[in-house]
C-alpha cells in the first residue's frame, strides 16, 4: 500500500522536473494563456532577450481585458491607448506563432470561461496565465494559477516554472446549498469566515457534498475566487461529470486518446487517508446570500446581517456605511452581471429566470456582459438577451468589461454597483466607485428592488 | 535582469495598511504602456493625486511627504500585494525607486513579482514594524543575514525562500538559469509525451 497522497500531491508531483539548490523544484508547465493586458509585454520582452517561445502550440492568447464590450466593436477602445495593447499583442501573438482569439474571433471571450469552453484546460495539467483568476480552471481538476510577466516568458522559454511547494488545505463544504444560495455564495462565506488572506501560502482543494453537487460552470466560480483568499490555487478532482464537459471540445484529446486520457484522469483525487497541513469544514446548509459590505473581498456578511460593529473605518469611510448597518435596504445606483466569476451560461440563465416578466428599478444602470462570444450566442438562441434588454439591462458584447476601470467607460464616479464580480477594490469599477460583490441572483434582485436585496423574497414570491 | 540586492540603508515610507492591493499600487487605468516602464508616474495614483487622473499632489498622502522623498523601503501592512497578478504593480515601485517592502505578509504572485525585478519582500511581525515605523528613522537591511537593523540597535531577523535569496543576491535572470536545464526538461518531456500524449498538441517531433 503505498502512502495516500492529496490531490494536490498528485498535481505537484506529476510535473517536478527537476530539483533546485534552495529547496524549490523545476515544474513542467502544460498551458499557458495570455490576455492583451500583458500579453505584449511579456511575448516583447522574450523576443527583445533573443528567446522563443518553446512550444508555440500550448501557448493561447486572447484580447478580453481592454477589448471594446460595446457592439459594433473594434480595436478602438475606450481606454486611452487601449488600442495598442490589442493591436501590440496580435503582431506579438503572430510573431511567436501562437494561437490567438482575436477580437471578432467566434471563440474570443474572457480566458478562464473560454479556455474549458475550448478544451485548452484539461484534468492533471498544470496551466497558468499572467491573470490571478486563472485558479478558475482548478474546477477541472487542474493545477491552474496566476503569475506575473516574467514567469510567463520564463514559461513560454522553458516550459517550466521555478516553485516552492505550497501547503496543502482542503475546505469541505458538507450538505447541500439552500434555495436562493449559490457558488458564489459558498466562497464568499468561506472568505467572510476566514478573511482574505485565510488562504495565504496553501494550494486549497475543495470538496464535500455541495462541491461535488455542482455543475462545472458552478465549480468556475468557485475556485475563480481561490486567489481572493490569497491561496495560490483552488481545484476540484474530476469526475463523470468533468469528462463529460470536455468531451469532444477542440483541444481535449479523442478517439483512443480520450479514452487513455479519462483513465489517467480517474487517479485524480486525493486518497483516502490523506493529510492536509490545514483543513476547513463548512456546513453548506447555513451558507445565506452575501454581500460585501468593505473593499476586500474578505469584508462580506450575509443578506441578512450588518455590517460589524467593529469594523476598520477606512473601508466604511470609502464605501459610507455605519458599523452596525444592515447590507439590506442599502439603496444602489447601478448593478452589473458579467466577469469571470459568474458570466457563464448557467448565470445567465439563473439571472433571467429571476428577470422575466420583471423591470429593473427607476434610475438604475444595469449592464450584463457575456463572457464569451460563444455564451452570447448561446444565450441569444435561448432569448436570454431579451429578458435582459425588455427588464432594462444594456446587453453587451464578450469581454472583462466593467469588472475593472482601464481608464473608458465606467459607471459614474462615487456610484454605488451591486456586481457579479470578484472585487470590490477602492475605485475598481471606476472613480470612487462602491463595489458590493454578490451571485447574480443577489444582483437581479437588487437591481430589480433598487436596493440590495434578498434574491430568495423573489423565490418565494414566485412560489406562492 | 534585476541589479543585485546586498544591504540597503533608508528611511522606510510607513503605509500601514492592511490588504493593500495592485489595483491601489498602479491602478488600471495608470497601465498605459505596453511595455514595463513609463509606469511610476502612475504609482498609488488613487491615493497619491487629489483627482483620480489628475496629478495635483494630495499632501496627505505619505509618498508626497519631502520626508520620504528618497525612501526606498516601504513599511507595509498584511497581505500587501493582494489583488491582480498585474507585475506593473513592481515594475513602477523599482522604476520610482523602491528596493524593498517590509509587511506582515505578502499575496504569493506579487512577492515572486518583486523577486524577479529586485525588489526585497521582507516578512516582519506587527510589532517589529510598529516598531520600525515610531522610531522614524533610517533602518539597514541585510540579505545576506536575513535581518534588519534599526539605528538604535535594534535587529530582526526575517525569513526568505533560498531560492529567492539567491535571485535577489546575485540579481540572477532566472530563464538564464532553466534553460542551463534544457536536457532535463526535453528527458521529461519525452516521458512525458509517452504517458500523456494529449498533453503535446503541435505536430510530433
Amino acid at each position: 500500500m503505498t502512502h495516500p497522497r492529496t490531490l494536490f500531491d498528485k498535481l505537484w508531483h506529476s510535473h517536478v522536473v527537476a530539483d533546485l539548490p534552495g529547496g524549490g523544484v523545476l515544474i513542467a508547465i502544460d498551458r499557458v494563456f495570455l490576455h492583451e493586458r500583458t500579453g505584449a509585454a511579456a511575448l516583447n520582452s522574450l523576443a527583445d532577450a533573443g528567446r522563443k517561445v518553446a512550444d508555440p502550440s500550448r501557448v493561447f492568447a486572447v484580447t478580453d481585458h481592454i477589448v471594446d464590450t460595446r457592439p459594433g466593436r473594434s480595436d478602438q477602445t475606450l481606454m486611452p491607448g487601449g488600442q495598442a495593447f490589442i493591436t501590440e499583442t496580435r503582431a506579438a501573438a503572430r510573431a511567436a506563432g501562437i494561437t490567438l482569439f482575436d477580437v471578432n474571433d467566434p471563440d474570443q471571450g474572457i480566458v478562464h470561461v473560454i479556455s474549458p469552453e475550448l478544451g485548452i484546460v484539461l484534468p492533471g495539467t498544470t496551466v497558468i496565465a499572467p491573470d490571478s483568476h486563472t485558479c478558475t480552471q482548478g474546477a477541472f481538476g487542474a493545477l491552474a494559477w496566476g503569475i506575473g510577466s516574467s514567469e510567463a516568458e520564463h514559461a513560454m522559454a522553458t516550459g517550466t516554472l521555478r516553485l516552492s511547494k505550497p501547503k496543502s488545505m482542503r475546505v469541505t463544504f458538507n450538505g447541500r446549498l439552500s434555495p436562493g444560495t449559490t457558488p458564489k455564495d459558498m466562497i464568499l462565506t468561506l472568505l467572510a469566515r476566514y478573511g482574505a488572506a485565510g488562504g495565504k501560502g496553501h494550494a486549497v482543494e475543495f470538496a464535500g457534498e455541495a462541491v461535488s453537487a455542482l455543475d462545472m460552470e458552478g465549480r468556475m466560480t468557485l475556485c475563480n475566487m481561490a486567489t481572493e483568499f490569497s491561496a495560490m490555487s483552488g481545484f476540484i478532482a474530476p469526475d463523470d461529470r468533468t469528462f463529460e464537459y470536455l468531451n469532444g471540445r477542440r483541444y481535449a484529446p479523442a478517439g483512443a486518446e480520450w479514452q487513455q486520457a479519462v483513465e489517467n484522469w480517474r487517479e485524480l483525487a486525493s486518497d483516502g487517508g490523506a493529510v492536509f497541513d490545514q483543513e476547513i469544514e463548512i456546513d453548506a446548509g447555513t451558507i445565506t446570500p452575501m454581500v460585501s459590505w468593505g473593499t476586500n473581498p474578505g469584508q462580506t456578511c450575509g443578506i441578512d446581517d450588518s455590517v460589524p460593529d467593529d469594523a476598520p473605518s477606512a473601508p466604511l469611510d470609502y464605501i459610507g456605511l455605519t458599523p452596525d448597518q444592515p447590507i439590506e435596504g442599502v439603496p444602489i445606483d447601478a448593478a452589473f452581471i458579467g466577469s469571470c466569476t459568474n458570466s457563464r451560461l448557467s448565470d445567465l440563465r439563473r439571472a433571467s429566470a429571476l428577470l422575466r416578466g420583471r423591470k429593473v428599478a427607476a434610475g438604475i444602470k444595469a449592464i450584463c456582459v457575456p463572457g464569451s462570444s460563444r455564451v452570447k450566442r448561446e444565450a441569444e438562441a435561448e432569448g436570454i438577451d431579451e429578458i435582459f434588454r425588455n427588464a432594462g439591462f444594456e446587453w453587451r458584447e464578450s469581454g472583462c468589461s466593467m469588472c475593472f476601470y482601464a481608464g473608458g467607460e465606467s459607471f459614474a464616479a462615487g456610484s454605488r454597483v451591486i456586481s457579479t464580480t470578484n472585487r470590490n477594490f477602492e475605485s475598481r469599477q471606476g472613480p470612487n466607485v462602491r463595489t458590493h460583490i454578490a451571485s447574480p441572483e443577489t444582483v437581479v434582485a437588487s437591481a430589480i428592488a433598487g436596493v440590495i436585496a434578498d434574491p430568495r423574497d423573489l423565490l418565494e414570491s414566485e412560489a406562492v | 535582469m534585476a541589479e543585485p540586492f546586498d544591504t540597503l540603508t533608508s528611511l522606510p515610507m510607513p503605509l500601514i495598511r492592511d490588504n493593500i492591493d495592485t489595483d491601489q499600487i498602479i491602478p488600471s487605468r495608470e497601465m498605459k504602456s505596453t511595455g514595463k516602464t513609463g509606469l511610476s508616474d502612475g504609482l498609488f495614483a488613487g491615493w497619491r493625486y487629489k483627482e483620480i487622473g489628475g496629478r495635483e499632489a494630495n499632501p496627505a498622502f505619505v509618498m508626497n511627504d519631502p520626508v520620504y522623498a528618497d525612501s526606498k523601503i516601504i513599511l507595509g501592512g498584511a497581505n500587501f500585494g493582494s489583488g491582480s497578478s498585474r507585475e506593473h504593480a513592481v515594475w513602477a515601485l523599482a522604476e520610482y525607486g523602491f528596493r524593498a517592502v517590509i509587511a506582515q505578509s505578502f499575496a504569493p504572485i506579487f512577492a515572486g513579482n518583486c523577486v524577479r525585478n529586485g525588489i526585497l519582500p521582507a516578512v516582519l511581525d506587527a510589532a517589529a514594524i510598529a516598531t520600525i515605523e515610531q522610531s522614524r528613522a533610517p533602518v539597514t537591511i541585510n540579505l545576506q543575514d536575513q535581518n534588519i537593523v534599526s539605528a538604535s540597535g535594534h535587529s530582526w531577523d526575517f525569513p526568505i525562500d533560498g531560492e529567492a535569496k539567491a535571485m535577489l543576491l546575485d540579481g540572477l535572470d532566472a530563464i538564464d538559469l532553466s534553460l542551463k536545464m534544457a536536457d532535463d526538461i526535453a528527458r521529461w518531456q519525452q516521458s512525458d509525451r509517452a504517458a500523456r500524449p494529449w498533453i503535446y498538441l503541435g505536430a510530433s517531433t
